[in-house]
């Protein structure tokens, strides 16, 4: 950790500091716990040995929301399977949602089990470059509950940076879980030694969703977490039928556009609801290749091509600042 | 001030329910609204916790605005939506200078925050206590439940799911936490059940189908039944107004008065 973090109050004795965690100064400070245990005096191997890990991984891409449902899973997911449509890229998904794992689900992963050998623990593949990691994967029935508290979520989430074979990678996505807590702290913490290419966030057109998701940018800018764009999900319902569009998630406060707008952030695209998602989903299977001719699917990868465009046009200089 | 804090600031509640999925984005915050406002329209006085501390939806769907939170002997007053005192709220969001300030906390600081939520709100005399919950099984929870444990009796939880796979995925591990703790399951509901056009009366399964149902037998849960998606819903939630005096007749009131009627008769006759 640095010995003033990004996010330490004014007065803050420094990390590395016998004061540490302990002063008033560290009241209401996200790190006091961590001073305070005497954890920051020593630099957190676990970062250079993951910086030293990610070498190998040349794009880095963290999915957040601030609201819970929106369709992060959903959009990692997908977000992979068309990365790896290229079969010379090599591509992975981290999946560290520890409470709520929907991944192995979404890949059609269900039941697997993560195998360990020599150069750690080797992910699960959906395709020959199309590698997934996920807790669903160390849980030995769908019952199982994993109710942990902070800390012991923050270890897993190390090991599953430094302890995966994840091998040469074009990309890594990670899918989060919603909030502004342990997993996501922790994710930025432990990449902050390798270079994390930014964040692509998810929401939905409505108020409820957008109050949360402007918490979540607020974290990246206090984390320096560069922000690639804006998802807007579930946007419109067009019935097949009579083929009227219904808002069934208003954007009352003029959706993701504005909000766009107003904190100058790029609108990457909008994917309409379609029912042939949720279903694909269920199934453990590509929407993208399910239904291909969908305005959902369009709208899909025109978004990844934005993203790759913002990956391959923001190669950083050779001695990053990390 | 007559105040008897014999027994804490729980002791004049009846029922402490808690809103619970794995799941999120299923519609927690919007049946906690929802039920607490049906259970007020059946003549009860409800209060509501937003423990949610990452995303604390609660205010804007009960149109409170940005109210000062007071402090009175006993702790924290809760704010009411109305003068009648009929419903009563507590929530994270009041505690924030900026609406769009990130609480970027760790667990043991949530823990902490929560116990206090818990134990210092004056909430005087209530018929029923919802406490809604951010998706998950972690620190929030447990401190919820252990504070509450600690002070009262918790009367169980209800578990709110959408059809499909991937949500009861998740609730099936949250039936397991709720086991684990000696949580008694009220019963499961299905949200977004389901979509009517409102141009043609087609009804499309966005989510898929069934799922809540089955999740339930599965488990040996009581189904409490089934609540559509409904546009008319999700701008009255946006808005912070009260769907239940906006739109009486809808079929979507109908199907929340009735699980809100339901959890009554199973708390006050456990």
């Amino acid at each position: 950790m640095a010995d003033i973090p990004s996010d330490a109050p004014q007065h803050c004795p420094g990390t590395a500091s016998e004061q540490a965690g302990k002063t008033s100064a560290c009241q209401g400070c996200p790190n006091q716990n961590l001073c305070s245990s005497g954890a920051t005096k020593a630099p957190d191997p676990a970062i250079e040995e993951i910086a030293e890990k990610m070498l190998t991984v040349k794009h880095k891409i963290l999915v957040l929301s601030g609201k819970g449902g929106v369709g992060k899973s959903t959009f990692s997911a997908h977000l992979a399977h068309a990365l790896a449509s290229d079969a010379t890229k090599e591509v992975a998904l981290l999946d560290v949602d520890i409470c709520g794992p929907s991944i192995p689900r979404i890949m059609g992963l269900e039941g697997e089990q993560v195998h360990q050998s020599g150069s750690g623990w080797s992910p699960v593949y959906v395709e020959d470059n199309l590698a997934v990691m996920s807790i669903g994967f160390l849980l030995s029935s769908p019952d199982d509950a994993v109710i942990w508290r902070g800390p012991k979520k923050n270890g897993m989430i190390k090991q599953f940076l430094r302890d995966v074979d994840w091998g040469e990678l074009d990309y890594l996505i990670v899918d989060t879980p919603p909030g502004t807590s342990d997993e996501h702290l922790s994710i930025v913490q432990y990449l902050s030694s390798a270079r994390i290419d930014g964040a692509v966030i998810i929401t939905t057109p409505q108020e409820v969703s957008l109050q949360d998701v402007r918490k979540e940018i607020r974290f990246c800018q206090k984390v320096q977490l560069p922000i690639i764009g804006v998802v807007e999900n579930m946007s419109g319902f067009v019935c097949p039928k009579c083929k009227n569009t219904s808002q069934i998630f208003p954007p009352t406060t003029g959706g993701a556009e504005r909000m766009c707008e107003e904190m100058n952030l790029t609108l990457l695209g909008r994917v309409p609801l379609d029912p042939r998602i949720g279903k694909s989903c269920d199934e453990g299977k590509s929407f993208l290749t399910e239904v291909p001719d969908s305005p959902a699917a369009a709208a899909y990868h025109s978004i990844v091509q934005s993203i790759q465009a913002y990956c391959l046009s923001h190669v950083p200089r050779e001695e990053s600042a990390g | 001030m007559e105040e008897n804090n014999e027994g804490g600031n729980l002791a004049q509640v009846q029922h402490v329910v808690l809103i619970l999925s794995g799941k999120g984005g299923v519609g927690k915050s919007t049946l906690t609204t929802e039920l607490a406002l049906a259970l007020r329209h059946s003549g009860k006085k409800v209060g509501i916790l937003d423990v949610d501390l990452c995303g604390p939806s609660i205010p804007r769907m009960l149109s409170v605005g940005k109210p000062e939170v007071h402090q009175c002997d006993l702790g924290w007053v809760p704010v009411y939506t109305d003068a009648q005192k009929s419903l009563a709220l507590m929530s994270i969001g009041f505690l924030l200078e900026d609406p769009d300030e990130a609480v970027v906390w760790r667990g043991p600081k949530k823990t902490a925050l929560i116990g206090q939520f818990v134990s210092d709100v004056a909430w005087g005399e209530l018929d029923v206590l919802l406490v809604d919950t951010p998706p998950g099984t972690s620190d929030e929870h447990l401190a919820v439940l252990e504070n509450l444990k600690k002070q009262h009796k918790v009367d169980g939880a209800i578990l709110i799911t959408t059809p499909q796979a991937v949500s009861t995925g998740d609730v099936r591990r949250e039936i397991t936490f709720c086991k684990k703790t000696g949580l008694r399951i009220l019963g499961i509901v299905e949200n977004m059940s389901g979509f009517v056009c409102p141009h043609c009366s087609e009804c499309s399964n966005i989510f898929s189908k069934g799922g809540g149902e089955e999740l339930a037998k599965l488990t040996g849960s009581v189904y409490l039944g089934s609540v559509p998606l409904d546009p008319l819903l999700t701008t009255s939630i946006e808005e912070g107004k009260d769907f239940i005096q906006t739109f009486p007749d809808s079929a979507t009131f109908s199907a929340i008065n009735s699980i809100a009627q339901t959890l009554l008769t199973s708390i006050q006759n456990p």
